[in-house]
């Protein structure tokens, strides 16, 4: 099983293995004590946990969030979602063929009566927005209740295993999502007014003002006076031929599968998008052991952040831009993908197929809002607010600050005016963090050669100045003081390698003239210690865009424990010191195309746009070509959306052959919206609390 | 141009008239508020289609939509999920068994294929139903199921094919008169003129008949309805529990033909007046009742609720006949949440009023549906 378990990590912490025994299709296997089954078979190289009950294809991993239902195993008897199920010892799993039966041995049991409670503020969601508003209604001594499907706090923040972004001051720049996660969540405990459900999934705010909330599996409602929504959001996914087969999915599930439960669920792994998203998850990919093989981004740039992408192709990742997904190939499972370059209205260009082995396809292509619980209140009469992803798609550092805001909004709104007003500042911070990257500018031109001085690789304007408030000299200062501009050298370095330390962007080196100005020392800040350097080793060393400056040896490593990063010092000459961004840590063969392109037979028309139910592109399309612009009626004739993901994943889908077709999406007729969230066994309802 | 017959409501009842009047080579149109056809309370019809009423009329209009519903696939080709699973009342209490089996002996006198079944035959069918207390079953195998989805936009399609013209997202705003006759279908978009109007507007059939200055006793009460996960088949037909319990009347269940189960709750006392939003009361009190009757219901998962209405009269039968305010206006509304099942065989006794074609049975059917009947008898199985 070990290929599969990430046994070391540059930064998160391994736990002792404590293992159990279970058994998959009579096969006896082992899981981590507490882990969900899902995690249990991808560890044991099982990547197909069923077969679809409509065409027979096969089905694994998907959402890792219980969301759909592709996972679904039978698990002692019972069809159970296998991302939201901790296997027990001696469980006896079996893989999910076509429709499951339903168990026929159960016990009658009494129904205790149904937990009602009420608050002032109820939050859905305990990232990073949940947990800044509750920290304010803390303050405020709001009696506020705070629930999470997950069994620790922190959202997408827990599976954030880099450097944020933004500002020290306002979004903790510089620290690690995962711990930034930590310190809110440890923050709030000392508000006395704020209570916390973790594991604890809302399932939909009802018209008579209550919330129906599945606690630790006990049916509860909430009545609450206030709503804030801060469920973040769900992920795009995107038609493509092939794009049914097991072994694609989303960066949510990956950075669950990589970072929460340290399973390798690849060996090889092809990125679909270039928002941070995906450059982020190639980053972590790289750091649990996993060959990015390479990156495909439709439009001519990457959406990400400049600093991320260059970050990615200098350790030996290509990326290629004006690029998209053709075709996933293979029978069951990813063998291989093709990408075909795209002109600049997304049509692709015949004759510029590449094809790349690979087993796991990821798609980051992009967020939606999770908007429910909104429309929800709204139509039950509940005041509600949102924040973070869920009120709009940005980073955390963004939904950390405007987490606070809504949360200082609910309490003036319940305790009047002995809550302080919000701060005109506050908005305008607001603005800038949620700001899209924007202009790339040229590098400073820094003509002394003496002493010692930071070389700044960051030229694209983002909110981030974690180095110029962490240099001990003040020796760099963003172009006009704001957050948004870059961060030039203004002073007096010295060296001291704090700002390498700090930035998110891994995008300052240090040059060092002082011992030998011929040949000055570059140092390069480093975090992928899985793959190990140490001084004597020879690499090769390119600049900002990946191009080779040459093979050169290191001649230190310091280690930074706290930071746990390590300082790589090489000697270069004087004439490309400056230009060193970074080393290459991945070989370029294992990017290298097959010999031939792949090309599917059908093209387009097969691709599903509704996973749950198998509904293709094709089916829809002539609906569409029939004048139907209805999504109620698409559903109603092909079932696209009817399935256990509550039309989650094809509505985005089916909206866009809407557009193909020439429909305006104003003509466009959603989905109707209905209970409940995810699908909840019925024995769940008419039980309270048995204890 | 003025057309032979407008329709108001493209639902349950709407939609089959428009299409066995524009196969009789009548010029139809069907105004309807929604964007696409079935979007009012047809789509919200759990799916149960069964004759095994107590009188007359709607056995025979229920029998006739089992043909068409049953055989609708070979003559017609769609797939609309049509299943014979039949439908069953099993009976917990002395004096349901009783009012079930003196029930049957009306039913048998129609003709209907309808059952009893000892406790032991009833577990075969619906295995691991609750024996305790169990005296028996009703079932009437022919009566059956089938996608209210599928078979509305498969009417639909057919419909445009025979001819008829659709106009959605359009309100009717007024019905002008002249000498006892409509002259005028005035909607928020336009005009338009017909030979006969046929108020199939469900739960507004009321504000339409106000419209001829007619006061129609239909009266919308809320039901909420749900549906499962898919699993392997492992019961037959629909369960109806016709207990009352604290807040609520009966409720049913069935598996449908691709293995989900749906399932309805009848509310008591009934929630008057036309509210879509979800309750947070029905799930744990349908749930309850469930998986009471049922135990192994409860580890099957339930995917989506709804809410809907059901176009009430007085008596609990529908109104089906000519306005006694306007002689070209007919009324074919107040189905009391029978409209999918009575849609098919109701589609065509429409046509056969429009066309002045009915028969010496369709008159009888009518007697119980008649708009100027005193509404004073009860139905004794709804």
């Amino acid at each position: 099983m070990k290929p599969f378990r990430i046994e070391e990590h540059p930064i998160l912490d391994v736990p002792e293995l404590e293992l159990i025994s279970f058994y998959f299709n009579g096969e006896k296997m082992q899981a981590r004590k507490g882990e969900m089954i899902s995690s249990a078979l991808i560890a044991s190289g099982i990547n197909v946990f069923g077969h679809h009950h409509k065409d027979g294809s096969a089905q694994g991993i998907f959402c890792a969030n219980g969301q759909c239902a592709k996972c679904t195993v039978i698990a002692n008897g019972i069809a159970v979602k296998s991302c939201m199920t901790a296997v027990s010892p001696n469980m006896i799993v079996q893989s999910a063929e076509g429709l499951p039966k339903l168990a026929e041995d159960v016990e009658v049991e009494d129904f205790a009566p149904i937990e009602e409670l009420e608050c002032e503020v109820l939050i859905i969601g305990g990232g990073p927005a949940g947990l800044s508003a509750a920290t304010e209604l803390g303050k405020h001594n709001v009696d506020t209740l705070l629930i999470d499907d997950k069994t620790t706090l922190g959202g997408k923040l827990v599976l954030q295993t880099h450097k944020f972004f933004g500002s020290e001051e306002d979004s903790r720049a510089g620290t690690r999502g995962h711990d930034i996660g930590k310190i809110l969540a440890e923050n709030l405990k000392e508000y006395q007014s704020v209570k916390i459900w973790s594991n604890s999934t809302a399932l939909f705010v009802f018209s008579d003002q209550k919330v129906g909330v599945l606690k630790d599996g006990i049916y509860k409602l909430i009545k609450p006076q206030r709503i804030l929504n801060a469920a973040g959001a769900r992920e795009k996914f995107l038609r493509f031929s092939g794009n049914k087969l097991a072994r694609i999915y989303g960066a949510g599930a990956f950075q669950t599968l990589v970072n929460r439960d340290l399973v390798r669920p690849t060996e090889r792994l092809f990125i679909i998008g270039g928002g941070n998203v995906g450059l982020i998850a190639g980053y972590h990919a790289l750091q649990a052991g996993i060959k990015v093989v390479g990156l495909a981004e439709a439009m001519p740039e990457c959406g990400g952040y400049k600093v991320h992408a260059d970050k990615l192709r200098r350790f030996g990742v290509p990326i290629y831009t004006s690029h998209s997904i053709l075709s996933a190939n293979g029978d069951e499972v990813v063998k291989s993908v093709t990408i075909t370059e795209v002109d600049k209205n997304f049509q692709a260009i015949a004759g510029t197929e590449k094809s790349f082995a690979c087993d796991t396809i990821l798609i980051a292509v992009g967020l939606d809002s999770l908007s429910e619980f909104t429309l929800e209140a709204e139509q039950a009469g509940v005041p509600v607010d949102s924040a973070g992803d869920a009120l709009a798609i940005a980073e955390a550092s963004s939904a950390m600050f405007n987490g606070k805001i809504a949360g200082l909004r609910l309490a003036k709104a319940i305790k009047g005016d002995q809550v302080e007003d919000i701060p005109q500042a506050w908005y305008e911070k607001a603005e800038v963090l949620k700001a899209h990257p924007g202009e790339i500018k040229d590098y400073q031109n820094l003509l002394d050669t003496n002493g010692v001085m930071p070389i700044i690789h960051c030229l694209q304007e983002i909110p981030c100045n974690p180095c110029t408030t962490v240099c001990p000299t003040n020796s760099i200062q963003t172009e006009d003081g704001s957050l948004m501009a870059l961060p030039r050298y203004v002073g007096e370095c010295i060296g001291c390698g704090k700002c390498l330390l700090i930035c998110p962007g891994l995008a300052i080196t240090l040059v060092d003239y002082r011992k030998d100005k011929a040949y000055p020392t570059v140092t390069i800040a480093y975090e992928i210690m899985n793959i190990p350097v140490k001084v004597g080793d020879r690499r090769i060393l390119t600049d900002i865009d990946a191009q080779i400056l040459g093979e050169y040896e290191v001649t230190a490593v310091t280690d930074y424990k706290k930071q746990r990063m390590q300082l790589v010092r090489f000697k270069v000459p004087a004439d490309k010191a400056r230009q060193v961004a970074g080393f290459r840590v991945q070989d370029l063969q294992h990017s290298l195309p097959l010999s031939e392109a792949i090309i599917p037979e059908r093209m387009g028309d097969e691709a599903m746009v509704c996973l749950c139910e198998r509904v293709t592109a094709g089916e829809v399309r002539a609906l569409i070509k029939q004048g139907i612009s209805d999504l109620n009626q698409i559903k109603a004739i092909t079932r696209a959306g009817m399935g256990p993901c509550g039309a989650k994943t094809c509505e985005v889908l089916i909206k866009g052959l809407l557009k193909e077709e020439g429909i305006a999406p104003s003509e466009v007729v959603p989905n109707t919206k209905r209970p409940v969230f995810i699908e909840v066994p019925l024995g769940k309802f008419p039980r309270g609390d048995s204890k | 141009m003025k057309y032979d017959v407008i329709i108001i409501g493209g639902g349950s009842i709407g939609l089959p008239a428009s299409l066995y009047l524009a196969e009789q080579g009548q010029k139809v149109l069907v105004i309807d508020l929604e964007h696409a056809p079935g979007q009012q309370n047809n789509k919200k019809a759990i799916g149960g289609v069964r004759a095994t009423h107590s009188d007359f009329g709607k056995i025979s209009v229920c029998r006739r939509s089992i043909e068409i519903l049953k055989n609708w696939q070979a003559e017609r080709g769609n797939d609309i999920g049509w299943m014979s699973n039949g439908y069953s009342y099993p009976a917990y209490r002395a004096e349901d068994a009783k009012a079930l089996q003196d029930l049957m002996k009306i039913q048998h006198e129609y003709g209907l294929n309808i059952q009893w079944l000892s406790p032991e035959e009833y577990n075969e069918l619906v295995p691991g139903i609750t024996m305790d207390g169990l005296l028996g079953s009703t079932y009437s195998p022919e009566d059956g199921s089938c996608s209210p989805l599928l078979m509305t936009n498969a009417i639909y399609f057919a419909a445009m094919k025979a001819g008829v013209n659709f106009r959605f997202q359009e309100k009717v705003t007024a019905l002008k008169t002249e000498a006892g006759k409509i002259s005028e279908v005035v909607t928020d978009k336009g005009s338009y003129q017909a030979d006969q109007v046929v108020n199939a507007a469900g739960n507004f059939a009321r504000e339409i008949a106000a419209m001829v200055g007619e006061d129609l006793g239909v009266f919308p009460d809320n039901h909420e309805a749900g549906i499962t996960e898919p699993v392997a088949r492992f019961f037959g037909p629909m369960v109806v529990d016709m207990r009352k319990a604290p807040g609520s009347a009966n409720f049913y269940f069935y598996q449908n033909s691709e293995g989900q189960v749906v399932f309805c709750i009848t509310p008591d006392p009934p929630i008057l007046g036309i509210d879509n939003r979800s309750t947070s009361e029905f799930l744990p009190l349908c749930s309850k009742r469930m998986i009471e009757i049922y135990p192994r219901l409860k580890n099957l998962k339930v995917r989506r609720t709804w809410r809907g209405q059901y176009p009430m009269t007085q008596d609990g039968f529908p109104i089906v006949g000519r306005s006694e305010k306007a002689q070209n206006l007919i009324h074919a509304t107040g189905m009391c949440g029978q409209g999918f099942m009575l849609g098919p065989g109701m589609g065509e006794l429409l046509s056969r009023i429009c066309l002045d074609q009915l028969s010496k049975d369709d008159l009888r059917v009518l007697k119980s549906f008649d708009p100027q009947r005193d509404f004073k008898s009860e139905e004794i199985f709804k």
